[in-house]
């Protein structure tokens, strides 16, 4: 299994495509610091505009964290293309470069090829997101330093001090990794269907849009089924800048978003085990 | 003789096509066995129920003796097999490629030898280059150099001279019998030339729409088999007469514009010339066809 794994390892890295995502991260968060560095003060302004009155702020509340955090709310829009376009391509991409014959002639169950392809796709989503974290937290301390993390919930300004704060980006990156998880192991299953790699991309990316309008509008039939979309988890991590943290809410999204991965790569083996290799 | 392969009675259905009906077929340890059939007959799809890249409808497949489908890993560790065309990971090189794949064959597989299979089939000097580089005429030596990586028992080549010059064929044809009489190989290979099966295998059979027409020993079906011959003549009216009363009418199968055409053994051909020409007919051609070869044409001819 090793073997397989740092296989499909190799194959991710030697492709071009991979490393879009590592590009865009590369690009649009310095873009994004950057545009922070000139107008954040006006953002940090206009949350605290109703309490200026009343409380003086000190110290640099424009820094690293508090930019982490925004960017952080931009994951459910940007980073599941990023992973769709390389999840999507796992077991597709084999089907339209006619690979699936040699690497299927070989004496490896295709239960292992699946699950080599699946932890591979997984290990590219979490280095993805540990890039996503280098770039927002390192890059950023470097270009704003660190402090306070103010941080807008549930209708309250949260203010947590400076050595109150990276365990909980640490939690809220590893929590990114799961529900990017749950896009990467839906967009191995759309892999396993089809034939070329485009079909899993797109179909991912609807699924993800048709579920977030569904989260998004307020008629009671759509609100009803909300708990069973998936993307109505993806933004759980901000849980973790609660005080204190509702560990029940974290505890149920972490079982829900596994659960949804867990059914996504077992259908994808049931798929495949059971697939003629026609390609 | 020890059976390598066994089929008995194996199909696949496609929705409303049967691509495979009821085939049965056994290799023998040492056979370069040829597996002949027009496009469209069935030989790939059979390739790939005994590669389980597809599963079959029906039947059975033993290979060393045992179920595929019950020791599937086992014998994949035995068979190195090249199906249809060769496709590869184009954006790693020839030795990567092979490296890789090595890697899940089941045996240790050296850098030497890797490079010993790419000398083998003339591509040790662009290992490093990249395969989407590669003509298509490279790509199918590098598809048998991945199918004899691991020394495998059994190696089974679907229509490996697909796209090849004259020359490659040759080439390609050469190390079949290298690998069968220097390397003691069991070949399996699916062809849809007859003339290249004939010149290489020891056996074979010839399918078509899914099922076996002809099987034996290709030495027996080529030549023991009658020959159709056709002896085209100046004086066609003449020639029916001098042919009536005699025994050769018996074996004249058909005549169409001073064309004769006879069913008759190699031996005879001479006899009947000496006949025409000293009845002072002009016999201006003699073109014998192979009964098998004219058999093939047709089914050939019918599919296309």
């Amino acid at each position: 299994m090793f073997n397989l794994v740092s296989i499909e390892l190799y194959k991710i890295f030697k492709k071009w495509r991979t490393y879009i995502g590592f590009i865009v991260v590369a690009v649009l968060i310095p873009v994004i610091q950057i545009a922070m560095l000139m107008e954040g003060q006006r953002s940090i302004n206009f949350m605290t505009r109703n309490l200026q009155q009343s409380f003086l702020f000190v110290g640099n509340l424009l820094n690293s964290y508090f930019v982490s955090y925004l960017i952080l709310n931009s994951l459910a829009i940007h980073i599941p293309f990023l992973i769709a376009l390389v999840a999507g391509d796992l077991l597709a991409g084999e089907a339209t470069g006619g690979t699936y014959r040699i690497l299927i002639t070989r004496p490896v169950s295709r239960f292992s090829i699946v699950t080599a392809k699946f932890i591979a796709g997984m290990v590219y989503t979490f280095l993805l997101i540990l890039w996503l974290a280098i770039i927002s937290l390192g890059l950023g301390t470097i270009i704003f330093g660190t402090g306070e993390l103010l941080n807008y919930s549930n209708g309250s300004i949260i203010i947590l001090a400076q050595n109150d704060v990276l365990w909980r980006f640490l939690l809220a990156y590893g929590f990114a990794v799961l529900s990017m998880g749950v896009v990467a192991s839906l967009a191995f299953l759309f892999s396993s269907l089809v034939e070329n790699a485009i079909g899993p991309i797109i179909s991912t990316m609807a699924i993800i849009i048709i579920f977030m309008i569904v989260s998004a509008i307020n008629i009671s039939l759509f609100q009803s089924i909300r708990p069973y979309l998936f993307t109505n988890y993806i933004d759980t991590w901000r849980s973790f800048f609660d005080n204190p943290i509702d560990v029940h809410t974290v505890i149920k999204s972490v079982l829900i978003l596994l659960a949804h991965i867990v059914v996504f790569y077992s259908a994808a083996l049931f798929v495949f085990k059971r697939k003629d290799i026609l390609t | 003789m020890e059976k390598i392969i066994e089929i008995e009675n194996l199909s696949k259905q496609f929705k409303d096509i049967k691509a495979v009906d009821n085939l049965n077929l056994n290799v023998y340890k040492g056979d370069v066995f040829g597996f002949l059939g027009p496009n469209g007959a069935g030989k790939s799809t059979t390739i790939r129920m005994m590669t389980s890249l597809i599963s079959p409808t029906d039947g059975k497949i033993k290979i060393f003796g045992s179920s595929l489908n019950e020791k599937r890993n086992e014998i994949l560790k035995k068979i190195g097999a090249i199906v249809e065309k060769p496709d590869f990971y184009g954006y790693l090189s020839a030795f990567k490629n092979l490296e890789m794949l090595g890697k899940i064959s089941g045996k240790e597989i050296s850098s030497k030898r890797i490079m010993e299979v790419l000398e083998l089939v003339g591509l040790e000097k662009r290992y490093t280059s990249k395969v989407k580089t590669f003509s298509h005429g490279m790509k199918q030596r590098l598809g048998i150099a991945q199918a004899l990586i691991h020394d495998p028992e059994l190696i089974i080549l679907d229509e490996p001279t697909t796209g090849l010059d004259p020359q490659g064929m040759k080439e390609i044809r050469d190390l079949i019998v290298y690998l069968s009489k220097e390397k003691n190989k069991t070949i399996f290979l699916s062809s849809h030339i007859l003339y290249e099966v004939e010149l290489v295998a020891n056996r074979m059979i010839i399918i078509n729409k899914g099922s076996a027409k002809v099987e034996g020993i290709v030495e027996e079906l080529l030549n023991s088999n009658k020959l159709r011959v056709t002896f085209e003549v100046d004086d066609t009216e003449k020639t029916k007469l001098i042919l009536n009363n005699t025994l050769w009418i018996n074996k004249l199968e058909t005549e169409l514009n001073g064309k004769f055409i006879f069913l008759m053994q190699q031996e005879e051909i001479p006899g009947l010339n000496k006949y025409l020409v000293q009845n002072d007919i002009a016999v201006k051609a003699v073109i014998p066809t192979r009964s098998l070869e004219e058999y093939f044409l047709n089914i050939t001819q019918k599919e296309s």
